[in-house]
């Protein structure tokens, strides 16, 4: 199809030039008044007739170019405008030849350069073969006249292999003209003076010798010029269709009546949209524009009328503002100062943390820059901007009271040490002399001396004042308890010592009263009253041995298992020991002047730690592992129970007045109770880091003293008001820590001397501490 | 009488999980998460979650049942609906090329209205105001947008078009208070009507591709598109509050939204930064005068009232909020075009200074560089070819730190190619308890900078001596110098060492209670400490020493207080207990960071010293090398 359209254009391009020479023979006196305006169009160009039939030959040119298809009719027309009836026929010409333009702009398309130039070659030949002769004086198209061979448009090397190179009208082989070598065709090069004019036909393997023109056409073409030499390009433009107005009427007919006369139907669709603008139903383009405008954006009005003033409106729900963002710190700055860079450590450190950022001590790294313009934009700006908006609208709210408080706010009040002297600050003095772990330790009444026992199976009694060891007792087992009389009229230690409870004299002091002591427990009193078999396999009162009464042992009470603690009542003629191991008899009370045990509980209420006398009421205390319980001993009853809400009691001691229990427990507290006011700790302390191991009041200061595994003694102010409805006051003092740990053991002892504020330890580093 | 069944009354009921609102609103995900952002509505945190949820343990989100039955009676709520019917239809339309129909369709579209959620989150104005942190930072950042698929070019620019009506307020009230250049943006605050507003203005260019895991942005734009309602309203407000048209009218050629400016984005900046450079259309004539005359009389009456320390407190404020108003007044700034325009066009027009730029570049320039009443030319760059001797070339870092300062700063440390001095940040509390850095401190207290440069020099007069010391006739300068030193800090401590060796009991204390509060005042006195202990060092050397007196062992005392404050530490209330403990951590942290602090500065400030001193000897050495050449050529 390309190919034929472009065998197309070549005739047109060809044609105008052959009717010029067809027009000059001819010399037609209506042609040549018809094609002279086109050759030079100064002459008239006013005269009517004249353009009228210039339009004529022009549309006659484009019906040549119908002929392609329509055959012998191009020929019949062009005898009809020969014979020239112009006027009727103007106007349907006109028309076919506003048909027709597109169709013939449409041809003029582009088409690839190479491939045109073998076409036009191909028509050139085909149109060169009869020069002389017109086309239209044929009765074939020259498409359907040139085409000898029938096989088509299709590649011709199709046909390389045989000896012919197609088929003619009469379905015979058009037989290839014979090919020569490359010799004969030397030869034909050298003798043939039109040799390079001579080209050959790809459809049919003719040759055909190209004529001077030809070959002056193919080099316009090449040298890409309009092909006809004579067509002027810059021809003066003729105004055909002029912008005047012409006064006299172009047709001859007169309008008909109906076009000066206003349509009714139109008015009345006229006067329908006139009345619909008028009453806004319809709007004009313009106004459909301008509301739109006007409608895109928001429109903003005075919302509120004053700051403060409030509408009442329904809103949500006891609304939560949401907290602001915090504001930058220095270390955001684009030049903060030096320090507030990361070093290498933490920026790994940060680096490190990608996984849980909020672990990281600032959400960013610190950045210095040299100048302004050296900043670039913050690349986790969107992403934070985002996590604000999920926050505004995701992160659940709640109003929480946020305690801005100082910690030393939450410290009690309490009155300074400063101001509750006297009190131990110091340690004064250390007595050693022990070989292991000292568990004991008792100060006499009057406070000159002192007694200790310890695991190396020893009992030592010290001169307070100078610290030198006055006697050592051998005793046969390990001693767990000392005990010194309180009743400063005799001269009794009670030592528990394995299963023996010993009662020695200790020959210091007073002669009179070591005498007295001597009398006193020399002679066995006379026992009226029959123990019974409870007590007899529990308990077995003797004499000392001479052997014994020789280190100063006077009375020996031998008891059927281990005794942890020996304690004497305010008065001294009785005393208690505990024997975890007992069961139910675990606890016993002995009276001295009586030589008489006797075992106050029939049941074992549990693991018995202490026992302990109350200093006025005939009171007895007993602490288990968990609980303290408090015994009338005259009327053999459970007053009161205490809690400790403790896992394991160690010791306990209680105020000279018997209003206030202190009791130490293995879980590194120690527990205040106020016996008038609950069974329940008034105060839980916990001063010490590990377990306490013991605690003790002083008898005249408002001082006690605990003892730890921590090695510390720590000495606090404990004051019992008289006044009821004072609540005791407890201000830990001072911490003393000079004893030395050993095996997981501090102190294991702690007492105080009975009228100084001074206050014993013994340790588990064989030593006793005093402190002042 | 029926027994209530569990659940039934109390938390459980006041709360509603985040599935069930869905179903109750019939609205879905997308279309509740919208209406949450433009309602206001947001998850609660119940006091018992376990009751709060009927006993279920996991974690939910809850919103509390009467904010659901709130959205219940919401219009909007309809037309959310009604976007999910034209959704449908001209889907429809369009698949079945019903164009006619889609196009009246498209014509309808269901429009919010948003002005009632204004009113009815934010009831008075002042409430709009306190919430404008959120808004403003994210339309400064939308309105340097590009136009992307979910967000349309019309909000990008509707939210340029009332930053910008937003920051003329700002110039025009001279509301603005401090600036900060940070490395995320630029921080402004400003003062409105007595709420603090802050805001960011990222650093140009803020925009990147992000994935839909990192930034979704429908979600911010559902936000902007309430907060731009906000923000329009707000303005309006603050306008008309000042006597100014609303909307502002810009001269012709300034913020065109033509189709140009959106496609060049360049010109899209400059326009928005020259629209800020002219002055603002006003309904009535009120001379700047007389705003100033306000001002003195607020102080008179401010001066009659008492001298409570809130009052001062108050007075020192409006003075320096007057100050800062006429901070720039008269003064003429020309920025260099590699100078970030925008914040600076905001400080110098808030503060009455004019503002210029290079009319060739940038589009709003009311003079030339070669105009010889510009004061100062802000650059940024190491040197300028052209310079005029008479301003200033300073770098934009003074403008800011001026304006944190209220005052003008020399510009001496700011001249083109110096090395600043650290910004830093107007937003710290002076009086808090962390490491404050020596710049900061000098600014609170101007003294301190002489008495560094003074001890500095003093060091160095040291090191000098000591290094001459082979010199005889420079032992005996050593020697006169020390005397005079010793006699100068007789004069200024004679008193005071008597006085510190009697009771350096208490203060030893004092100092001890000082360091553990971390106060100010501990650095000063470690300071003088230092100082004294240097002399006293050098007049050790010097004198013989007559008798001594009985010293107190510091450490040991230190130890007993430290002891006495644990053992009352102890004492704290069981239930106390873990909250003191966390609250000593957190001092202990705290108090970490600032040892930390101390130390890096102290290192860097030693190693500057050092390469200073090195320096030093290096020239000298060079200068004697260069002697000695001199005395053999002479030879």
């Amino acid at each position: 199809m390309a190919k034929k359209a472009a065998i197309k254009r070549k005739v047109k391009e060809i044609q105008p030039k052959k009717e010029q020479e067809i027009a000059a023979e001819e010399s037609d006196s209506e042609n040549e008044d018809l094609l002279q305006p086109i050759k030079d169009p100064g002459e008239d160009t006013t005269d009517d007739e004249g353009i009228d039939q210039e339009y004529q030959s022009d549309s006659s040119e484009e019906l040549e170019f119908e002929s392609d298809d329509e055959g012998n009719y191009l020929g019949k027309k062009n005898k009809e405008e020969q014979s020239g009836d112009d006027s009727e026929s103007v106007e349907e010409d006109s028309e076919s030849s506003e048909d027709e333009k597109p169709a013939s702009v449409k041809d003029d398309g582009p088409s690839s350069s190479n491939k045109t130039i073998t076409k036009t070659l191909q028509a050139i030949a085909e149109s060169v073969r009869d020069p002389s002769k017109p086309e239209y004086e044929d009765s074939d198209t020259s498409d359907e006249e040139d085409i000898r061979n029938t096989v088509g448009n299709i590649p011709m090397h199709w046909y390389d292999e045989y000896k012919h190179i197609g088929y003619d009208w009469d379905a015979k082989k058009i037989v290839k003209p014979p090919k020569g070598d490359q010799i004969d065709d030397f030869l034909r090069k050298i003798e043939d003076p039109n040799f390079w004019r001579t080209v050959k036909d790809p459809q049919t393997g003719q040759e055909v010798l190209l004529t001077d023109e030809d070959i002056a056409l193919i080099k316009r073409i090449n040298s890409a010029r309009i092909p006809n030499p004579e067509h002027n390009e810059y021809e003066p433009w003729i105004d055909w269709f002029t912008s005047e107005v012409e006064k006299m009427p172009i047709k001859n007919v007169p309008d008909h009546k109906r076009s000066f006369l206003p349509s009714v139907s139109e008015k009345k669709k006229v006067s329908r949209m006139v009345h619909a603008l008028k009453m806004g139903w319809m709007k004009t383009s313009e106004e459909v524009e301008r509301e739109k405008q006007a409608k895109r954006g928001p429109k903003f009005y005075m919302l509120w009328e004053t700051d403060t003033s409030r509408e009442h409106m329904r809103r949500i729900h006891d609304p939560v503002s949401a907290p602001k963002r915090d504001l930058p710190g220095h270390a955001e700055s684009y030049n903060p100062p030096p320090e507030y860079l990361f070093d290498a450590k933490e920026t790994k450190e940060w680096l490190k943390l990608k996984d849980e950022p909020h672990k990281r001590k600032l959400h960013f790294m610190p950045q210095k820059f040299k100048s302004l313009r050296e900043v670039p934009a913050y690349s986790r700006y969107l992403r934070e901007r985002f996590l604000r908006c999920l926050d505004l609208y995701l992160c659940p709210r709640a109003k929480r009271v946020k305690l801005n408080i100082d910690a030393e706010y939450l410290i009690p009040k309490l009155p300074s040490p400063r101001d509750l002297q006297p009190f131990p600050t110091v340690e004064s003095m250390v007595y050693r002399g022990h070989t292991d772990l000292v568990r004991s330790v008792s100060v006499e009444p009057k406070g000159e001396y002192m007694v200790s026992g310890s695991d190396d199976k020893t009992v030592k009694i010290w001169e307070i004042s100078t610290g030198r060891c006055i006697r050592t007792i051998d005793t046969e087992d390990v001693v767990r308890c000392v005990a010194w009389c309180p009743n400063s009229k005799l001269s009794i230690i009670a030592v528990a010592t394995g299963s023996r409870l010993l009662l020695i004299n200790p020959k210091v002091g007073d002669k009179l009263i070591i005498k007295k002591t001597d009398d006193l427990l020399a002679e066995s009193p006379n026992l009226d009253v029959i123990d019974n078999e409870r007590i007899k396999t529990a308990v077995q009162w003797a004499n000392a041995d001479t052997q014994e009464q020789e280190k100063g042992v006077r009375v020996v009470i031998t008891h059927f298992k281990p005794i942890r603690q020996v304690t004497w009542h305010g008065r001294g003629d009785y005393l208690a020991t505990v024997m975890p191991e007992g069961a139910n008899r675990s606890a016993l009370i002995h009276q001295l002047s009586k030589r008489r045990s006797q075992i106050p509980f029939s049941k074992s209420k549990g693991l018995v730690q202490c026992v302990l006398f109350h200093p006025v009421k005939p009171c007895f205390f007993v602490a288990t592992q968990h609980n303290i319980r408090i015994y009338d001993l005259v009327k053999q009853e459970l007053i009161k129970k205490l809690l400790t809400n403790s896992k394991w009691i160690s010791g306990m001691s209680i105020h000279p007045k018997g209003d206030n229990l202190l009791v130490s427990t293995y879980d590194k507290k120690m527990l205040w109770f106020d016996l008038d006011l609950s069974t329940k700790p008034y105060q839980t302390m916990r001063l010490h880091r590990n377990a306490v191991r013991s605690v003790a009041f002083h008898l005249r200061y408002p001082l006690f003293a605990s003892g730890s595994d921590d090695q510390a003694v720590i000495v606090s102010h404990g004051m019992v008001y008289n006044d009821l409805l004072q609540n005791p006051l407890i201000v830990p003092l001072k911490k003393l820590q000079t004893h030395e740990k050993r095996d997981e053991f501090g102190v294991l002892d702690v007492n105080w001397h009975p009228v100084q504020p001074w206050v014993f330890s013994t340790g588990a580093d064989c030593t006793i501490r005093l402190y002042t | 009488m029926r027994r209530p069944k569990k659940y039934e009354s109390g938390e459980a009921t006041q709360y509603i999980s985040r599935r069930a609102a869905l179903r109750k609103l019939q609205l879905s995900l997308n279309d509740f998460r919208r209406l949450c952002i433009l309602k206001g509505v947001y998850p609660r945190e119940p006091k018992h979650r376990r009751r709060a949820q009927k006993g279920s343990s996991e974690i939910k989100v809850l919103y509390h049942s009467k904010d659901i039955r709130f959205l219940l009676h919401e219009p909007i709520v309809w037309t959310l609906r009604d976007y999910k019917i034209f959704a449908k239809k001209t889907g429809r339309d369009r698949a079945i090329k019903d164009f006619r129909n889609l196009k009246r369709r498209l014509a309808l579209f269901p429009e919010i209205k948003l002005d009632h959620i204004v009113k009815e989150r934010y009831p008075t104005f002042i409430d709009a105001l306190k919430d404008l942190d959120d808004c403003l930072t994210l339309m400064f950042l939308f309105s340097t947008f590009p136009s992307l698929h979910l967000i349309p070019r019309e909000q990008s620019n509707l939210c340029r078009r009332l930053t910008i009506e937003f920051l003329h307020y700002i110039i025009a009230s001279k509301s603005l208070r401090k600036v900060f250049i940070s490395i995320k943006g630029y921080y402004f605050q400003a003062e409105i009507k007595g709420q603090k507003v802050n805001w960011i203005v990222p650093h140009y260019y803020p925009f990147k591709p992000q994935s839909r895991q990192e930034v979704d942005f429908k979600v911010m734009s559902i936000f902007v598109e309430f907060f731009t309602i906000m923000l329009g309203f707000t303005n309006f407000r603050l306008f008309h509050g000042l006597n100014m048209a609303y909307p502002p009218q810009f001269p012709s050629n300034m913020l065109q939204d033509s189709e140009d400016t959106f496609k060049d984005e360049s010109s899209f900046v400059s326009d928005r930064i020259a629209a800020l450079n002219f002055e603002l259309l006003r309904t009535d004539k009120v001379q700047e005068d007389e705003e100033d005359i306000d001002i003195d009389i607020d102080m008179d009456l401010l001066e009659q009232d008492g001298d409570s320390k809130r009052i001062i407190k108050m007075k020192q404020e409006a003075q320096e909020t007057a100050r800062l108003r006429t901070l720039f007044k008269g003064l003429k700034f020309y920025i260099n075009r590699e100078v970030p325009r925008e914040p600076l066009v905001i400080i110098i027009r808030s503060f009455g200074g004019k503002v210029s730029w290079d009319s060739s570049v940038f589009a709003g320039a009311t003079f030339d560089e070669n105009d010889e009443t510009i004061t100062h030319q802000i650059v940024d760059r190491p040197s300028v070819s052209t310079q005029y001797i008479s301003r200033d070339y300073i770098q934009p870092q003074w403008l800011f730190d001026c304006v944190n300062q209220r005052q003008l700063l020399p510009t001496n440390k700011y001249f083109m190619g110096e090395s600043l001095p650290p910004h830093l940040s107007p937003f710290v509390d002076a009086k808090r308890d962390t490491y404050i850095p020596p710049e900061e401190k000098a600014l609170h207290d101007p003294s301190l900078i002489e008495t560094h440069a003074q001890s500095d020099d003093e060091s160095e007069d040291e090191a000098a001596a000591e290094e001459d010391d082979v010199d005889q006739e420079a032992l005996d300068a050593q020697l006169q110098l020390a005397y005079q030193q010793e006699t100068a800090e007789y004069k200024k401590y004679g008193d005071a060492d008597g006085v510190n060796e009697d009771e350096e009991d208490t203060d030893e204390y004092l100092e001890e209670e000082q360091s553990e509060e971390g106060s100010e005042e501990e650095e000063e006195e470690e300071e003088v400490d230092e100082k004294t202990k240097r002399l006293q060092a050098e007049k050790e050397k010097m004198s013989v020493q007559s008798g001594k007196v009985h010293k107190v062992n510091k450490r040991q005392l230190h130890k007993a207080e430290v002891d006495e404050h644990r053992l009352q530490a102890r004492m704290v209330k069981p239930r106390h207990r873990d909250l003191f403990r966390k609250l000593i951590r957190e001092k202990q942290s705290k108090e970490k960071e600032q040892w930390l602090l101390k130390k890096k500065r102290r290192n860097i400030e030693a190693d500057a010293k050092e390469a200073k001193k090195q320096a030093k000897r290096d020239a000298r050495k060079a200068a004697a090398a260069a002697a000695q050449a001199a005395a053999q050529l002479t030879k």
